[in-house]
């Protein structure tokens, strides 16, 4: 399936009655909601209520290490990417990820970037990638004299915005970010916050925090998760909105004791 | 105990627990130290036999056997040659032509033919390293007493030449060339084989087999066959290779028949013998090592849209490398000290030509040591623990170089 990159789609993705299943275990019920393009998504949450796997299912990570399965339809620019003839190594080439914890390759920092654009064939100028890539990742000027050096080697916030850098890399059409702060200090936390307001411009972001000071601060639509009842202890969206109405006036009563910190 | 330490209520027994743990410190240390002791007992049998006096007497004088003054050790090749000639039957000197022509000998060869047929050197006596250092007054007496024509000399039965001469039935000139050139030969085959299949097996049944009854009954049975006995081994390989593979195992198939090979007992048979032992070993080892790299490595590889085969070649397996190597190594050492499975496959026990090819008849160290160990004579006693010096310098060389292979696999960063 060729996706289509230059969509009219005012909504990159679009999740219709999404239903997640580990096993027997139905962990995500009913979820729809819309991400608009070139804006920043926020999912919250209290602990294990599906915000990530949730996330995954937008990309079809999900299935490869978890063994899910779904029922309902997630579009990507108006085409369900879970349909028969869609690969899923296709969806995670346009729908990129960050992870939690920042994981670069064991290789030096320019192959991280390198080795990601020849998988698929890139065949362009590989310094200029490397340098275009970093720079929007907002980490050239910090790295740019140890390109040869392991990824490992700098620290965490480095480490993560060489992550963002890698996937960026490619040029997908959305980053899905899965408490990409979490493993960071303030400083660097605000470095990812400040990256991710630059980047949008170019990316459809869809990020899960559990800070909420974070999601108030960065996104522009929230999506606030909970379990729907404590008998399957099975998460679903409860309001899904612009970010200020779901942190100044919710419609929900449980979002409303979130939000405020009142959750019980 | 100090009154502050005290609460109510709960046993105070500090100095107990402390007591209890310095017994298990004990036991595990005593269990190490008998591990230790089990290792130098080892090594010191092995050197003890491998050094020490050795009385012998030559059956014929070698000054008798100068020609124009030249003694025998500095005569030409042909010279020793005709020697050999008159001194033999032409029914010895005929086999000894056809075992290997006597033109296409060296001369030192022929000499140590000379040396072994004619010469004849009989050890009549063998002492070990301890009773030689510390009671050689006591040997020369005895020997000067028991046998006044004999020479008493203090030898290494460990030297370059043991390690370079072929095997002989004289223990005075008998030689581990052979078997350490069959052993290398057999662990070649052996590493081709069970290291590609091994490591193969090990990344589909990690990477991409489902977990179903299947699936899990193939791993059980992996894991089971590990610890098969090693003769089982030996007798499906005389059953596969040396009987069912004959045409390919005996080079038949390849027009290659000569006079060293007209069955299947080859080295090639025994290399993949071998290799079927340590199969399942390579696999549980690769697999170990496989798993142990870390998820969030393979999350970041698919995360960026790379196929199973991309995220395998390029991340799990050079990050599993070293851990599969080590256990290569590990099953590679267990293959060099194999003795049961090659005798049942049929390793020669007395054969004095190198392999030369996958389809020549061979032996191996430790058969050699096996077949000099179960000799009667003393000598052969020394020879043996001579081989097994051999055996475990050859062991130790070859883990150094795969742990040399292995740090420049993880020293990529």
């Amino acid at each position: 399936m060729a996706m289509n990159k230059n969509s009219d789609h005012k909504y990159v993705i679009e999740v219709r009655d999404l239903d997640i299943y580990y096993g027997n275990f139905k962990a995500v019920t009913g979820v729809s909601m819309k991400v608009e393009r070139n804006a920043i998504t926020a999912i919250i949450g209290p602990s294990g209520c599906g915000k990530s796997t949730l996330l995954r299912a937008f990309n079809r990570m999900n299935e490869l290490f978890a063994g899910t399965s779904i029922r309902g339809q997630v579009m990507f620019n108006g085409e369900d990417i879970y349909a028969r003839d869609v690969d899923p190594v296709e969806v995670r080439y346009r729908i990129g990820m960050v992870f939690q914890k920042p994981n670069p390759f064991p290789k030096s920092i320019y192959e991280n970037i390198a080795w990601t654009a020849r998988i698929h064939g890139y065949k362009g100028n590989m310094d200029e990638l490397v340098e275009n890539s970093l720079r929007q990742a907002a980490l050239w000027d910090e790295v740019k004299d140890k390109l040869q050096q392991s990824g490992l080697s700098i620290s965490g916030g480095q480490q993560q915005r060489l992550c963002i850098a890698r996937a960026i890399s490619i040029k997908p059409e959305v980053i899905l970010m899965d408490e990409p702060a979490s493993a960071l200090d303030p400083i660097a936390t605000l470095k990812i916050e400040e990256l991710m307001q630059e980047l949008k411009k170019n990316y459809t972001i869809v990020i899960v925090t559990h800070n909420m000071q974070q999601a108030a601060r960065a996104s522009d639509y929230t999506a606030m998760m909970m379990l729907a009842d404590r008998e399957t202890r099975s998460g679903t969206v409860i309001e899904f909105d612009d970010t200020k109405v779901i942190f100044t006036n919710p419609k929900d009563k449980r979002t409303e004791d979130y939000v405020t910190g009142r959750f019980g | 105990m100090k009154e502050i330490w005290i609460v109510q209520g709960f046993a105070n027994n500090l100095n107990l627990r402390n007591r209890i743990g310095t017994v298990w410190y004990v036991i595990f240390q005593a269990s190490t130290i008998v591990g230790i002791i089990a290792l130098i007992a080892l090594l010191f049998n092995v050197i003890d036999g491998s050094f020490g006096y050795v009385a012998y007497e030559a059956k014929v004088d070698p000054d008798t056997l100068a020609v124009d003054g030249v003694p025998v050790e500095a005569q030409s090749k042909e010279q020793l040659v005709s020697l050999l000639q008159s001194s033999l039957s032409s029914g010895a000197y005929n086999k000894l032509e056809n075992e290997k022509p006597f033109e296409s000998r060296s001369r030192e060869g022929v000499y140590q033919l000379v040396v072994e047929r004619i010469i004849r050197p009989q050890i009549v006596a063998v002492w070990k390293l301890w009773p030689s250092l510390t009671q050689a007054d006591e040997i020369r007496a005895t020997v000067a007493q028991d046998f006044p024509q004999a020479e008493l000399d203090f030898v290494s039965w460990l030297t370059y030449d043991f390690v370079s001469r072929p095997q002989t039935s004289e223990p005075l000139t008998a030689g581990v060339r052979t078997a350490i050139l069959g052993s290398l030969w057999t662990i070649l085959f052996t590493i081709l084989l069970a290291f590609p299949i091994g490591v193969g097996a090990a990344i589909y049944l990690e990477e991409y087999a489902f977990d179903n009854w299947l699936n899990r009954i193939i791993q059980t049975n992996i894991n089971n066959l590990a610890g098969v006995p090693s003769i089982v081994y030996g007798i499906l390989g005389l059953a596969i290779f040396v009987r069912a593979l004959e045409p390919l195992t005996s080079g038949k198939m390849f027009g290659l028949v000569n006079l060293t090979s007209e069955n299947g007992r080859t080295v090639l048979s025994a290399g993949l013998t071998l290799g079927l032992l340590v199969l399942p070993i390579i696999i549980i080892n690769a697999q170990e090592a496989i798993r142990a790299v870390p998820q969030s490595l393979r999350k970041a590889s698919y995360g960026v849209g790379a196929t199973k085969w991309q995220t395998v070649w390029s991340h799990v397996l050079p990050n599993a490398m070293p851990g599969i190597l080590t256990g290569t190594i590990l099953a590679i050492s267990r293959a060099i000290g194999e003795t049961a499975p090659l005798v049942v496959v049929g390793a020669s026990t007395a054969i004095s030509f190198d392999p030369s090819s996958p389809f020549s008849k061979f032996t191996t160290l430790p058969i050699q040591i096996y077949q000099w160990t179960s000799r009667p004579q003393d000598e052969f006693r020394s020879l043996a623990a001579a081989s097994i010096l051999v055996l475990l310098v050859l062991l130790l060389s070859m883990n150094a170089s795969a742990v040399l292979l292995r740090n420049r696999f993880s020293r990529r960063f």
